[in-house]
């Protein structure tokens, strides 16, 4: 099953199950199915619940926040995640703040999918990885969908905060197969919310990565393994913020890999979060690893130059590691 | 689409005890206010209703228990109809025990039961369309009213919301107390057309109301808020008076303006016409506030 199909299944489990979600967002309805296709046979099979809209991010959002408000359940589609800075006044200013800015706890069961990430030569607006932007609101959770994570409990799980989340879904992933690994490494869970990747032998580091540039960061844990013989493990959160990673015992290399453009990045939260639970026990700061300080730019080369890649992640950690 | 009545201050009668009584508490409560900050006794910042305060009086006598109601950062007197609560808000914006919120919102973000401000311009009318999306569903014939002002019609929330409300057919009654002022900025230097013109564009009915007299204006609006919960979205506009500052003491408008202001207050001609009685509600109104702060300001904080 591809991370879609996942996707596309978990949200007709949670409208199956849930009488009180809705769904909403721009092109949703069959038989377009959202320009992404995630929900396709949504509108079909629950057409009061899914509801297609006007090109509104703002008021899309604000009312997915006054049915969470009122007691339903619901999930915006924002179509490219960078349309959510449209949004961002309901979502930081409205929805999160008002799980606890009335005195008592408001439950607000309320999901914004994002479907963000380059490598598709979309352009400046409708590539970016937008997740630290909205680092470190009270009350708003981060989520990345990754390979490795079922999404239904992704979203049980986010459901069952009663705060505002946002799933930021790469959209390089939507075609990928779910649970598969590049031999010889091995996958299980981790600590609950967190996939690791492995070989069994003790890891020269430990790299920490979101769902979406997982396959760049597998790719280049192969080529540590066969070129440099550096054993790396991967720990993929389903949950980015909240941070909440724990590191393998004897962990002395830490490296958190994102597809973000540098500065103010999620990755200097991990560091943060890792260095004040784990300074003493590393034989060096955390590294962070990440896309150029720039504009996703549409050409191919241009922008294969400044996102991530399997490459810089093999790079850096050959560079940090050996010198 | 668009109906205004005439100016008349009392012409449909006198109001009643408890409608007087409720027009002068909120009067008196925005009043001892601006008392406390000029003594020192309030944190922040706030905005008071006054000339403002019969728009939530005549509206209360439309509004049902299961109606939803949004206020803004002028939203005492919005609260203090709904709730006839002034210990609570009084201890909210005092950050004492007692307070509707624990004191965390304060003056501008207060929740209870139906009832919800924020402090954003025209953040409210989307979630109000979500809030009336459910309505519709489990309880239907009941609505949301906002409280948005002439000002607020510079975000651009405000037209998604309104597409949506007329596309989706949402009870949603929207209420405009057009005060001619923002903050600083005069109406006319902050709105090309008008607040009819805007809601004709989406085929929302608009009803403008000029005066202040509680029967006329429920009578002009009981035909149109009846539609709004059939799903008949309704832009009520009402031409009002800011008396005080926008906050406090920063009030930057001339003298004749503020005259010209203050000479349309809905007090004076009930005050005319019953002198006796507004007095004597006036002074109960006064009473009882000032037993409301003694109380709260005694109180620990939240």
């Amino acid at each position: 099953m591809r991370v879609a199909e996942n996707l596309n299944a978990a949200l007709h489990r949670a409208l199956a199950e849930d009488p009180d979600l809705h769904l909403l967002g721009e092109d949703v309805l069959d038989p377009y199915g959202g320009a992404f296709k995630i929900t396709r046979g949504l509108s079909d099979r629950f057409p009061e619940r899914v509801l297609s809209t006007p090109i509104s991010e703002n008021a899309i959002t604000g009312v997915a926040a006054g049915l969470a408000l009122a007691g339903d359940s619901a999930i915006v589609e924002i179509m490219f995640g960078d349309f959510a800075a449209l949004a961002f006044d309901q979502l930081v200013n409205f929805a999160a703040k008002s799980v606890s800015m009335y005195g008592s706890r408001v439950p607000m069961r309320l999901v914004v999918r994002c479907p963000v990430g380059g490598g598709r030569g979309y352009g400046p607006t409708h590539s970016q990885s937008l997740q630290k932007h909205f680092v470190g609101v009270p009350g708003l959770a981060l989520y990345e969908v990754s390979p490795f994570h079922d999404n239904a409990d992704v979203l049980a799980e986010m459901f069952a905060r009663e705060e505002p989340c946002v799933l930021f879904e790469d959209k390089v992933l939507y075609t990928r197969p779910m649970y598969e690994v590049a031999e010889p490494f091995r996958l299980d869970v981790h600590t609950p919310g967190v996939a690791r990747v492995f070989l069994d032998e003790r890891p020269d580091c430990v790299v920490v990565a979101g769902g979406g540039v997982s396959h760049r960061v597998m790719a280049a844990m192969r080529s540590l393994l066969l070129e440099e013989e550096i054993v790396c493990t991967l720990l993929v959160p389903s949950r980015l913020y909240p941070v909440g990673i724990e590191l393998p015992p004897g962990t002395r290399r830490v490296f958190v890999v994102e597809e973000g453009t540098a500065g103010g990045t999620w990755g200097a939260e991990v560091a943060h979060e890792i260095h004040r639970r784990h300074f003493a026990d590393l034989d060096g700061p955390v590294t962070l690893i990440h896309s150029a300080d720039s504009v996703i730019p549409t050409a191919p080369h241009l922008e294969a130059a400044v996102l991530v890649g399997a490459d810089d992640v093999h790079r850096v950690i050959r560079e940090t590691l050996r010198g | 689409m668009t109906a205004t009545v005439t100016e008349a201050a009392v012409a449909e009668g006198a109001p009643s005890d408890e409608d007087l009584s409720l027009l002068l508490t909120i009067r008196a409560f925005e009043e001892r206010l601006l008392d406390l900050f000029g003594q020192g006794m309030l944190n922040g910042t706030t905005h008071t209703c006054l000339g403002q305060e019969y728009v939530p009086v005549a509206l209360e006598a439309l509004l049902r228990p299961e109606d939803h109601v949004f206020s803004n950062h002028r939203g005492h007197g919005h609260y203090l109809a709904r709730h006839r609560d002034p210990e609570g808000l009084l201890a909210e914006i005092m950050g004492r025990r007692g307070a509707v919120c624990g004191g965390v919102g304060g003056s501008q973000h207060i929740r209870t039961e139906r009832y919800l401000s924020t402090g954003v311009q025209g953040e409210s009318l989307p979630v109000a369309c979500g809030v009336a999306l459910r309505l519709r569903r489990v309880s239907p014939g009941a609505l949301a009213c906002v409280y948005v002002g002439d000002g607020t019609w510079g975000e651009g929330g405000v037209y998604e919301a309104l597409n949506l409300a007329a596309l989706w057919r949402l009870p949603l009654l929207v209420v405009v107390e057009n005060n001619g002022i923002a903050q600083s900025t005069p109406t006319q230097r902050a709105m090309a057309g008008t607040i009819a013109g805007r809601a004709a564009a989406f085929g929302i009915a608009h009803e403008r109301v000029v005066g202040s007299d509680l029967a006329a204006i429920r009578r002009q609006l009981a035909p149109g808020v009846e539609a709004v919960r059939g799903g008949a979205p309704l832009v009520v506009e009402f031409v009002t008076h800011r008396l005080g500052p926008h906050s406090k003491g920063d009030d930057t408008r001339p003298a004749g303006e503020l005259a010209r202001v203050r000479a349309a207050d809905w007090r004076a001609p009930y005050a005319a016409a019953e002198p006796e009685r507004v007095a004597r509600l006036e002074a109960a109104a006064r009473a009882r506030i000032e037993a409301v702060v003694a109380d709260v300001v005694a109180r620990e904080p939240s």
